[in-house]
């Protein structure tokens, strides 16, 4: 249950990145797989060949996956929007597979584990805890109160809620919505980053780091409702514990399995997911 | 090679009936036609079935699977369908690892049987099947062009085109699109079970989801909403595929990883320059005027 809870809070990061460029952009934009594998590669380098600490690694990823995303849509995807979400979406797709190996191509297919400390376990109250568990748990908390408050409080934030709620309405009163779009291509891509990071962290990293875990980041933005930012932490908390829980049932390998049903027992029953559409 | 290429036209047909025709979109291939050679190849296998059995009760049971998640989805926008068909090809992955009792894990099946493998020679083998996969090649083309040309194309196309128009013609749109994925899937189920029996080894990482990419790729390049556009695409792709494999072994002090993922990367790239570019594809969709009766 703790164990759930507390993958669930690392699975919201990058699930709200998703949800996120899906409000805004209104297309599953499934290039947050490669871009949270470059942004635990990025964390990677940073880590162990110019030896920073975790906090500073996952900042780098947050950065260098949000760029990337950046350049990506503005190259790739947003020529193709003209013609569709699903167009988009499969350009998407292609776009993953593509970016995937050229972090293949650079660092090869091994495995690699983040060069960190090594902590004994806590143990309160009979149940154990890593340090390093607790410390990714805070910085992903870190990260999501960043997106709130930048949400709530500051002008842009309220431009880009303005922007998924209603894009007429918003260009009506002066809000730029390329540079909306940019923006979240670069907040919803460096959340991707700082996820893969956040997972890789846990366990070790190879360039299908972000495609194992995309289906639990879908499952997350639907089973919450697809497009809302509150939804995508509802739903990765659920997706989290109930991937938890199934251990009791299910092979450790069924996790993915979980949120692929979760997603079509959420839309049989309530299509709009937990939250609904509305975005924040 | 011409095997491989036409099993791809296969399947990049069974992708037009939905995403041509009808508009739907199915970003999980792959585990469709994976579900199909599993299939096909268990009931030969265990069961002891003909291989005519094991390959028709391929296509059927990937219907009904087409058939749950088109009615999942059917009345939400065609995003989800896209995430849950890719999805649904993750968890033919997962399970096919993992369901050691029935499918061998990732050690595969092996020794799927084929139609005269053993007694005849491995060209005759092969020439066999050729002949064999262009005859299903020939019949589901021949199918497909009858369904395009047919009323039942065109309220597809219509449903492609405005599904709300259709639905206020009084076209049942929901029934159609589930039919129309339910053809769809029996075809690229088809295709996986003939795929298990020619190669006579089928396991996990045979399906990739880069496959898809091949199939989307296919039809893309070939023409979408055109039959004759995806064999056409298919055939390019497959000796598009080829021809890298030449190039890349020309590149010089390459590690075999770096010379795959290069291989993946255009592949994947090139779909993207298609989408751009040519989104028409080789030849273009022509919308079948009505033939007046005589």
């Amino acid at each position: 249950m703790v164990n759930g809870l507390v993958a669930g809070t690392i699975l919201a990061v990058p699930a709200i990145g998703f949800t996120a460029i899906y409000a805004v952009l209104r297309f599953p934009n499934f290039t947050v797989a490669s871009h949270a594998t470059i942004g635990a590669f990025a964390g990677y380098v940073v880590n162990t060949s110019l030896g920073w600490p975790a906090p500073g690694a996952v900042a780098v990823a947050f950065v260098v996956a949000g760029l990337a995303g950046v350049l990506n849509d503005e190259v790739v995807l947003k020529p193709l929007r003209p013609s569709g979400a699903l167009t988009t979406a499969i350009a998407a797709i292609a776009l993953t597979i593509a970016l995937e190996n050229v972090v293949r191509f650079i660092f090869g297919n091994d495995l690699r584990g983040y060069d960190l400390p090594i902590h004994r376990d806590w143990v309160v109250h009979g149940v154990r805890i890593g340090p390093q568990q607790v410390q990714n748990l805070a910085m992903a908390v870190v990260a999501m109160a960043g997106v709130f408050l930048f949400l709530a409080f500051t002008r842009t934030g309220k431009a880009m809620r303005a922007v998924a709620d209603n894009p007429m309405l918003a260009s009506i009163k002066g809000i730029n919505a390329e540079t909306v779009a940019r923006l979240v291509s670069f907040v919803g891509m460096g959340l991707a980053g700082v996820g893969g990071m956040l997972l890789g962290l846990d366990t070790s990293i190879d360039p299908l780091t972000g495609f194992r875990v995309i289906l639990s980041v879908f499952a997350a933005a639907v089973v919450g409702g697809l497009g809302s930012i509150p939804g995508a932490v509802v739903g990765a908390l659920t997706v989290g514990v109930a991937e938890e829980l199934s251990l009791l049932v299910l092979a450790p390998a069924y996790r993915t399995a979980v949120g692929f049903f979760g997603i079509l027992f959420v839309l049989t029953l309530r299509p709009r997911g937990i939250l609904g559409e509305r975005a924040f | 090679m011409l095997t491989f290429a036409g099993l791809y036209g296969l399947m990049a047909l069974g992708l037009n009936v939905i995403w041509g025709m009808a508009g739907m979109i199915n970003l999980g291939l792959v585990g469709f036609f994976a579900f199909g050679a599993y299939v096909s190849a268990l009931l030969t296998l265990q069961a002891g079935a003909p291989m005519a059995v094991g390959v028709l009760a391929a296509a059927a049971f990937t219907a009904v699977a087409g058939v749950a998640m088109a009615l999942t989805t059917a009345r939400l926008r065609g995003d989800y369908l896209a995430i849950i068909t890719l999805g649904f090809s993750e968890v033919v992955r997962v399970t096919a690892s993992n369901e050691i009792w029935l499918t061998n894990g990732t050690d595969g099946i092996s020794g799927i049987p084929g139609p005269g493998r053993g007694r005849l020679t491995p060209e005759a083998f092969n020439l066999l099947y050729l002949l064999l996969v262009v005859a299903v090649l020939v019949l589901v083309f021949l199918l497909m062009q009858r369904v395009r040309y047919s009323p039942y194309g065109r309220v597809l196309r219509a449903i492609r085109d405005d599904d709300q128009v259709a639905g206020v013609a009084g076209k049942p749109v929901i029934g159609f699109k589930i039919e129309a994925f339910a053809v769809s899937a029996a075809i690229l189920g088809l295709a996986g079970a003939l795929y298990g029996h020619y190669t006579s080894y089928i396991a996990p990482e045979t399906f990739q989801p880069l496959i898809s990419i091949y199939i989307v790729l296919a039809l893309t390049a070939g023409g979408t909403g055109n039959n004759w556009g995806a064999v056409l695409g298919a055939l390019l792709v497959v000796f598009f595929m080829e021809s890298t494999r030449f190039v890349t072994a020309w590149l010089p002090g390459l590690q075999p990883v770096q010379v795959a993922a290069v291989r993946e990367f255009t592949i994947g790239a090139s779909l993207i320059l298609v989408l751009r570019f040519r989104p028409k594809g080789l030849i273009p969709e022509r919308i079948p005027r009505m033939e007046i009766p005589r």
